[in-house]
């Protein structure tokens, strides 16, 4: 360190020396009139200001010595009758140094005389040298020159009052110059910070602290302009200043001076784009590395900005909504950055949010409902997991002033959130505090018309909502089915035309979490009976009653089968008997379009032949009303098709299952009987042949229960039938139907198949004669 | 080679909230050619995101499906194969191989595609082969207890179709295959 300090003596040492030296030549040439020369030996004079080697305050050293003959030369330059040269063609002149830094100051000094002359504008002249001196961006040399151009401009400043004023230069004027000045300087300031490695950060930082006076002076020189007026400092001055590159830690330390400011502003200022982009600011200062944090939390920065926004909103009662509003935004965002854990500062804004707009009536301005979102969806952007947001117990409150059109708008944007991150929500209470948030979509609300919705628009909402029930999960049934009885209990109230959507995910929700109780069946011993499957199918019938409002039978009846076959896994013989009856009671009276009632009845077909919990009576009351049904269709190729469905009722191919050979066959005759009906009826009404097909059917039918093992189907009738479909297919040659000649070709490849299989299978059916 | 993906009861949004993220990130679109849906998709949204995937889309009607027009069978031929396509429910028994093989000869396909079990099924039988690709988001079945999301990829080449099922297990995406080769008359299975 100490040959440090004796290297710089030394250098500036020299550096004085080489000033001196060519200053002698400089003044003789002042002496002798010679333009020429003294522009030369100035110049070289100036370069000795190029050096890097010194320390701020040994600069100011060398450069006050140049300031000294720099001095002597504008008195020279200033009488045009000793060197003849205008002081237009002067300022052209000294343009021509070979350096940058001296061909600056030399022009300076000349600007100075030129603005004196009145030749041109000051305005102009000004702007020209604060826009030159950009060349010089090392910060020390730069910060000294523009310190020269303040200097030798504060009393050429198109001031009031001031000779330099006219119609073109004005107040405004000479603010601008040194308001720029001052932001150049600035950032050559700020620059030092970040040059060099960090084990001089303490010697820059001295020497940074040395050059503040510079920098600071140009404020200094703002308030003596004349001109500038209590009212032109709050409205321009200020706000320009304040959003100068300052370095952020000078902010934060700053912070209360600074905030103590805001709200003694006047209005016409725009004190909260201010506070907005301070804000910002900090935001980005605490993004950028985790060490700053503690110096945040040390100046109390986050208490210190709300009471600020508290008392600036309260002093501006004028503030439109909009504005206050993004002071919030501004400044949860700052609290996310900065201290992210700290909910209870989350939670802080939303309320001072809320409090800000219970005193507005109604809110209707739609840039304002905007930043309301934008504030919503922070918290939501921040925590991936919705389940945090729903901690804030001002953020439904925040919603509740939203207009109807946003509040679902962002409820959309929760429910899309849980959606894209995956969450699961796993608690009761978690669930009613979603739910509440999202009440706009669930039901009508005042002054909401489901009617006037866009379909598709309702459609998506619905939809989401029906999704989002499957990510309400928790593995404990207790707390599962409370669960689902407080979405039962908020989706129950949505109306016809949200049930249809709803009540499917909220019955496969309990019928998951039936299986759920079954999979612990043996854990429950001793626990109180609020938690059997009897209580959660109770559950299930209440639900889709429901749907009886809308009306929707056909949901329904599914989700009645549904549930019988759950109750079968069960092994509830009556409870699966009364949902049967519901399904089979829906069907009779409220199922009336025809390809609704086939399918239907398919689903029924097919959920009773599973069934294995029945006993005989009520096996066959119900297997007797399907095959019923089935024979009533209206077309008699669906009743056909239907009743040989109907053929498996009877044989179960497990090992306690029915297997009654006669019924099997006796369906299979029936069908058969329906196919010629059906085969009449086409030749008498078209004059040609029906659906041959559905004897090909009937066929792999008897075929079927022959290879199964059913006494009663007999090789010798599925001849006979084989030997009817070709009768049938020849007497209509006119119209030869490909599908079912393929049909019937596969068919006998199948037998043909099954007899080269040998063994019992090829035995049996060797007896087939094709 | 033809990339046909076979996919099929999602339940989306009754029994489930969407597909599997790891399937999705699979499912890109411009690599398959073909895509065959055995229904219960069940809503609008569904359609649209496959068609995004593939333009060719072939979807016959499940009963919980919201557009009723979807058809109740399709056929289609792709290369050397015919194909078939049937959700299954009006199937009875429900599952039943041997009735599914009776649809197939009816259909006239090498290949059926059916689902409403939500279980993963390839099954050769002497008129060809049945595929069941499951249930894509691994919904809810009365059929089982046990449903791992899965779907199908057929790579059908010439006379020789190879079967890739991609099931979602514990969390890790498992694949398997099996390869079918068809003879002038009939298919057999290696």
């Amino acid at each position: 360190m100490l040959n440090g300090t004796e290297d710089e003596e030394k250098w500036l040492a020299e550096g004085i020396a080489g000033i001196q030296h060519k200053a002698f030549y400089m003044h003789r040439a002042l002496d002798s009139n010679n333009l020429r020369e003294a522009l030369k030996y100035s110049a070289q004079m100036l370069s000795e200001l190029r050096t890097s080697k010194l320390s701020p305050r040994k600069y100011y050293e060398l450069y006050m010595r140049a300031f000294d003959e720099l001095k002597r030369l504008e008195l020279f330059f200033k009488d045009d009758s000793k060197h003849g040269v205008s002081v237009v063609d002067l300022y052209e002149l000294v343009q021509h140094a070979g350096n940058i830094l001296p061909r600056l100051y030399l022009l300076c000094t000349v600007g100075s005389i030129y603005i004196k002359s009145k030749e041109a504008p000051a305005k102009e002249v000004l702007k020209d040298l604060v826009e030159m001196c950009r060349g010089v961006q090392h910060p020390i040399r730069g910060l000294f020159l523009r310190s020269y151009l303040a200097q030798i401009s504060r009393d050429k400043l198109p001031d009031i009052g001031s000779e330099y004023e006219g119609d073109a230069d004005t107040v405004m004027d000479a603010v601008d110059f040194v308001l720029q000045n001052f932001t150049e300087m600035n950032k050559l300031w700020v620059r030092m910070q970040h040059q060099g490695p960090g084990r001089v950060r303490e010697k820059r930082e001295k020497e940074r602290s040395e050059l503040q006076d510079l920098v600071g002076k140009n404020l200094h020189v703002l308030s003596q302009i004349e001109g500038v007026d209590l009212e032109m400092y709050k409205e321009t001055v200020l706000p320009r200043v304040l959003e100068q590159v300052f370095p952020d830690e000078y902010h934060l330390q700053t912070l209360e001076t600074l905030l103590g400011a805001c709200p003694q502003l006047q209005p016409t200022v725009d004190v909260k784009t201010v506070l907005s982009r301070l804000m910002d600011r900090l935001s980005n200062y605490a993004a950028s590395s985790a060490d700053v944090l503690p110096e945040f939390l040390q100046v109390e920065a986050f208490s210190k900005l709300s009471n600020a926004i508290g008392k600036v909103i309260e002093a501006q009662v004028d503030m439109p909504a909009v504005g206050a509003i993004t002071l919030y935004v501004s400044l949860l965002t700052f609290t996310l950055r900065v201290h992210p854990d700290r909910l209870d500062h989350v939670d802080q804004v939303l309320g001072a949010c809320v409090k800000k707009l219970s005193n507005i009536p109604k809110l209707e301005d739609s840039r304002a409902m905007k930043q309301v979102v934008a504030l919503l969806s922070a918290p939501l952007e921040k925590y991936n997991d919705i389940v945090t947001a729903l901690t804030l117990s001002n953020y439904p409150r925040v919603m509740d002033h939203l207009d109807i059109g946003t509040n679902k708008l962002m409820a959309m944007v929760i429910i899309q959130s849980i959606m894209k991150n995956n969450s699961c929500i796993s608690t009761a209470d978690k669930v009613e505090v979603l739910f509440e948030l999202i009440k706009g979509l669930i039901k009508d609300t005042d002054g909401a018309d489901v009617d006037e919705l866009d379909e598709e628009d309702f459609k998506e909402e619905q939809n989401s909502v029906a999704r989002l029930i499957h990510m309400l999960y928790n593995d404990e049934p207790e707390e599962m089915l409370r669960i689902i009885c407080i979405v039962r209990k908020h989706t129950m109230v949505g109306g016809p035309k949200r049930l249809p959507f709803t009540v499917s995910s909220l019955v496969f929700s309990a019928l998951r979490l039936l299986r759920q109780l079954q999979g612990q069946e043996g854990d429950i011993v001793g626990e109180e009976a609020s938690m059997t499957p009897n209580k959660i199918f109770q559950l299930l019938t209440q639900i889709i009653e429901s749907l009886s409002a809308v009306p929707s039978p056909e949901l329904a009846l599914r989700l009645y089968l549904q549930c019988a076959e759950a109750a079968n896994g069960c092994d509830i013989e009556h409870v699966a008997y009364e949902f049967f009856t519901q399904a089979f009671v829906l069907y009779e009276e409220e199922i009336a379009d025809s390809k609704a009632q086939v399918t239907a009845i398919h689903l029924m077909i097919g959920t009773l032949q599973r069934m294995n919990v029945f006993g005989v009576e009520n096996r066959d009351t119900l297997t007797h009303k399907a095959t019923g049904y089935s024979a009533r269709l209206l077309k008699k190729a669906d009743q056909c098709r239907a009743v040989y469905a109907c053929s498996h009722l009877f044989w179960v191919n497990d090992q306690d299952g029915i297997k009654d050979g006669e019924r099997v066959l006796l369906c299979l005759k029936r069908a058969l009987r329906i196919a010629n009906a059906a085969q009449q009826m086409a030749n008498v009404a078209r004059g040609s042949g029906g659906p041959v097909s559905l004897f090909v059917e009937i066929l792999n039918k008897y075929i079927y229960f022959f290879e199964k093992g059913n006494k009663q189907i007999t090789s010798s009738a599925i001849q006979g039938l084989i030997e009817l479909i070709n009768t049938e297919m020849q007497s209509d040659s006119t119209n030869p139907d490909s599908v079912a000649d393929a049909f019937l070709a596969s068919t006998l490849r199948y037998i043909q198949f099954q007899k080269q299989k040998g063994g019992v299978v090829g035995e049996k059916f060797e007896s087939i004669k094709l | 080679m033809v990339l046909v993906l076979a996919i099929g009861d999602l339940h989306i949004p009754h029994r489930a909230p969407d597909l599997p993220p790891k399937f999705k990130s699979m499912l890109v679109p411009g690599k398959i050619q073909h895509i065959i849906c055995t229904g219960n998709l069940c809503i609008k949204e569904v359609h649209d995101y496959f068609k995004t995937l593939c333009p060719d889309l072939h979807i016959t009607r499940g009963e919980y499906d919201e557009d009723s027009r979807y058809p109740e069978n399709k056929t289609l031929t792709i290369g050397q194969f015919k194909l078939g396509i049937c959700h299954g429910h009006q199937v009875i028994p429900w599952g039943d191989l041997d009735s599914l093989a009776m649809v197939q000869r009816q259909l006239d396909v090498d290949i059926l595609v059916t689902g409403h079990t939500h279980q993963f099924k390839a099954y050769k039988h002497e008129g060809g082969v049945v595929i069941n690709p499951g249930s894509a988001t691994g919904a809810y079945s009365s059929f089982t207890y046990d449903v791992n999301p899965s779907f199908v990829l057929m790579d059908i080449d010439g006379l020789r179709v190879v079967v890739y099922v991609y099931e979602l297990i514990d969390g890790e995406v498992k694949v398997d295959k099996i390869d079918f080769k068809k003879t002038a008359t009939a298919p057999s299975a290696h």
